[in-house]
């Protein structure tokens, strides 16, 4: 049997599996989501400011629209595979996912791929509610916006999966690989639009920012669903968005390959 | 009381000796709260930019609650988060038993049983924009104001530490929690504002159920000399009753620890 269709053969089982072990644990799932509550405060300061007068373009409404789409992305895209990677690369127990007859990066990503369903939990009722507060205005009006969004936040994903998994395998090589993640969480932080939206930061700051990942990884999604881009400008940035996710992609199976003859199991 | 000193000092040391194994991490570590402070600026850069005054607070005097916020990250990072994160792991493993046989205080022994002081350099960062934000206000706080501050210091360090023994009492009972110092550091994160910024539920929250406001803008208030003496006592008065509560909660919790075989 090929290898393309081993591959698609276990993906129904290891998604059940990832979908089981995501309600085993769900109180360390529910830890995860609330932990993401970084664009809920923000939401309460920028809105709280922007009541006195418009910041830029963004007044009340325009700040809870960007924050709560922000949210339902952010709950859409994350991942946690660097802290899987590093606890099982650190303990041994990586050796029982080598094992397989499959790629471990296929098995991680069905793990994470596996817990959206439990994240809409999340997603839905503060869609709902952003539905409610700002009207439809608040978001796209455009369908063609509508069906490149699906696209965008699946482009974020796979880039953010990537990334993680890259830096997961310099635990590999270096037992550190955590605080590379932080320096690249803080980057994100201020970089994505999670903290604030990127139209407020200095202009040329901003052009700056669009040759990097960053705004890629959150930004794009959320202001296509606002409707804040044009069809044309949303195509191309989503183009450069998958560039930068195969890129990273490709560099983390290379490396992968790599670091793989370092690594020795403990017991495991 | 002077063998839980000398306690902590072995605990210190034990400490230090680990931390000198890594000294990649020293490096990692300094360079990381150095961009974290800068990065906790950038919003309220941002910010400043479109407005002279958020809520009441000029840039200096919203400078002086990142100082105060970016001090306790410090001590958080350095004292706090490494012994919670080593406290969960034993918890989950079932070898929080090695801590408990020992003949003293099982919260002393949990709460001291790992420190990064490298990874409290952070501490520098909040005293270096510290002295920026007063030498910008162009005025120095009076003494009164200094021992205040001092003291609002020392009952945040207690607030801080209490909700930590809290969260730790809530890994006695769901186990696989081992993310919970992500969620407490996340939450701590709205701590780099002036609380007075926030209306509403957030207001109340922040106040009476997470005291945000009494560990960074009570301090900062206290040096611009705004902070009444009522408030200040009442801030350290709930300091002392969350770590009474701590307490309580924690010996409850731990009557709930079953090993899970060792």
């Amino acid at each position: 049997m090929s290898n393309v269709s081993r591959t698609l053969r276990a993906m129904p089982t290891l998604l059940r599996v990832g979908f089981a072990s995501s309600l085993a644990y769900r109180s360390e799932f529910f830890v995860w989501i609330l932990a993401t509550n970084m664009p809920l405060v923000m939401l309460a300061l920028w809105s709280q400011v922007a009541r006195e007068a418009p910041i830029g373009n963004y007044g009340p409404k325009q700040f809870t629209a960007y924050f709560l789409v922000t949210l339902i992305v952010r709950q859409l895209t994350g991942s946690w595979v660097v802290w899987e990677m590093n606890a099982e690369i650190r303990q041994g127990t990586l050796s029982q996912r080598l094992l397989r007859p499959l790629h471990p990066i296929l098995s991680y990503a069905a793990d994470n791929l596996a817990a959206l369903p439990i994240r809409a939990i999340i997603v839905i009722p503060v869609a709902v509610l952003l539905l409610f507060l700002t009207g439809r205005g608040g978001v796209a009006n455009d369908p063609v916006l509508w069906l490149l969004a699906p696209l965008g936040v699946a482009g974020a994903w796979l880039m953010s999966f990537s990334v993680m998994f890259l830096v997961g395998t310099l635990g590999l090589f270096w037992e550190s690989s955590l605080a590379i993640w932080d320096l690249w969480f803080a980057c994100y932080a201020i970089f994505s639009g999670y903290l604030m939206p990127l139209g407020l930061m200095p202009v040329w700051l901003q052009a700056f920012l669009h040759m990097s990942p960053f705004p890629y990884l959150l930004s794009l999604p959320v202001e296509i669903c606002l409707g804040a881009v044009s069809r044309g400008v949303a195509a191309r940035s989503l183009s450069i968005q998958w560039a930068y996710a195969l890129a990273f992609l490709a560099c983390a199976l290379l490396l992968w390959r790599r670091g793989l003859v370092r690594f020795a199991a403990y017991g495991g | 009381m002077t063998r839980y000193l000398m306690l902590l000092g072995i605990q210190l040391r034990a400490s230090a000796l680990l931390a000198l194994q890594y000294r990649l991490d020293f490096v990692l570590d300094a360079v990381m709260s150095l961009f974290w402070t800068g990065s906790a600026l950038v919003p309220l850069m941002v910010l400043y930019a479109q407005r002279a005054t958020v809520a009441g607070w000029a840039w200096p005097e919203a400078l002086l609650v990142v100082a105060w916020f970016t001090l306790l990250k410090g001590v958080l990072d350095g004292a706090v988060q490494p012994a919670l994160s080593n406290v969960v792991e034993h918890i989950r493993k079932g070898t929080l038993d090695f801590l408990l046989i020992k003949p003293v205080d099982a919260q002393f022994m949990v709460s001291t049983s790992r420190f990064e002081l490298h990874r409290s350099s952070e501490v520098f960062g909040g005293l270096a924009l510290l002295g920026w934000a007063l030498h910008r206000l162009g005025r120095w706080p009076s003494a009164s104001g200094v021992a205040m501050a001092a003291l609002l210091l020392l009952g945040a360090v207690v607030i801080l530490y209490s909700l930590w023994i809290l969260v730790v009492s809530l890994a006695f009972f769901v186990v696989k929690v081992d993310n919970l110092s992500y969620l407490f550091s996340s939450i701590y994160d709205a701590a780099r504002w002036p609380a007075s910024v926030f209306r509403g539920v957030l207001s109340f929250v922040f106040t009476f159920v997470i005291p945000l406001a009494l560990m960074t803008t009570y301090p900062a208030l206290a040096l611009l000399g705004r902070l009444s003496l009522p408030r200040a006592l009442g801030a350290l008065a709930s300091a002392a009753l969350f770590a009474i509560i701590a307490r309580r909660v924690w010996l409850f919790a731990l009557g709930h620890y079953t090993s899970a075989g060792g």
